[in-house]
């Protein structure tokens, strides 16, 4: 499965979905400590070690597809920002609390819909990781979208960061449902999704939680992100410099 | 932080299996009821302790006033006769 132009890009495939998930649970990382309440440090960091565990199957199954003999932690840490595919909705910074909730909710409705499908996907081991990623991505959508309902329909100030925060993030949402020949090649083969419909899915779900929220849906942006090509914001770099660090200075380290 | 204490308190009472009671485990603060049964999620079971959550608001708990320990609890110390192990059991009764 390793080989040829298919082999490639269902590695790829898999890996924009292991590092959509291993950026995001390194952003939710950072939170840990410096959450609005103790409470909700809790419930984040639990947010963030699901995607992690997600993204190091993800990563493992990735590298196997590879057949480069590249295990979860090279390719975590030992890989340049050009190379890492994730999605730039989940590398854009913490920003306040609404801009973290509104990320969230904006992600879990993704990939909720992408779990969902991809539990009947043709390759058995994604099949399987969704099938325990659609469980916790259940859990997250439920938690993000009620504070997404509770700051848009909270206070004049809360409402207003909340607007702001969805109108900042959403260029980055194009991405997501805008498929390219990966996209449309791992659809073909029964192993990816059909991103219409899981635009359709998000759609429903934003457009609901939004209208609690009294929240307004943003106009589309003309302008397309495409980080699942390898090409990020500024805030990427920054970030995998922290991750990657230790592993840099000191090649192999373990504990 | 600071915004915790403004939220009100909920106790948390979680079922560790069925078949069993709910138990008192602890408490967690939160704006409004859905986020509280979240944050008992988060806080308490994460480590498999339960199959199902009950969270009350504390204020809604009407507690014994320690004041009242003597008139409430004293009177039964010297009652011993209210244990049942002065009854003999016959020995037909297995299960009792």
């Amino acid at each position: 499965m390793s080989a040829g132009s298919h082999g490639d890009a269902h590695f790829r495939y898999v890996l924009r979905l292991a590092d959509t998930n291993l950026v995001l649970a390194q952003r939710l990382g950072a939170l840990i400590g410096n959450a609005p309440a103790l409470e909700e440090d809790l419930g984040l960091g639990n947010v963030a070690l699901d995607l992690l565990g997600q993204a190091r199957m993800l990563l493992t199954h990735a590298g196997a597809l590879e057949g480069r003999g590249r295990d979860e932690d090279a390719l975590a840490f030992l890989r340049e920002e050009r190379d890492f595919l994730n999605a730039t909705l989940v590398e854009q910074p913490n920003g306040d609390f609404a801009q973290t909730i509104v990320r969230q909710f904006l992600f879990d409705a993704w990939q909720l819909a992408t779990w969902s499908r991809l539990e009947s996907s043709t390759d058995p081991q994604l099949a399987a990781i969704a099938a325990k990623g659609v469980k916790e991505a259940r859990y997250h959508l439920r938690f993000s979208s009620g504070w997404v309902v509770r700051l848009g329909d909270g206070t004049a100030e809360s409402h207003a960061r909340a607007q702001a925060a969805l109108d900042a993030l959403w260029p980055h949402t194009a991405e997501l449902f805008d498929a390219d020949e990966i996209d449309r090649a791992m659809q073909a083969a029964g192993v990816g999704v059909d991103l219409a419909a899981v635009c359709v899915d998000w759609d429903r779900q934003v457009d609901g939680t939004l209208a609690e929220a009294t929240l307004a849906r943003p106009a589309d942006h003309p302008w397309r992100w495409y980080g699942k090509r390898g090409q990020h914001g500024e805030h990427l770099g920054r970030l995998l410099a922290e991750m990657q660090y230790m592993q840099r200075t000191y090649p192999g380290a373990n504990w | 932080m600071s915004n915790s204490r403004e939220w009100p308190l909920f106790e948390v009472f979680i079922r560790a299996r069925g078949g069993l009671d709910h138990k008192h485990v602890g408490s967690v603060h939160a704006a409004d009821a859905r986020m509280a049964m979240e944050h008992a999620r988060d806080l308490y079971t994460r480590r498999q302790e339960g199959v199902s959550i009950w969270v009350v608001r504390s204020s809604d708990i009407i507690a014994s006033d320690p004041a009242d320990a003597d008139a409430f609890f004293e009177p039964a110390r010297d009652k011993v006769y209210r244990h049942p192990t002065f009854y003999a059991i016959p020995d037909e009764v297995k299960t009792l």
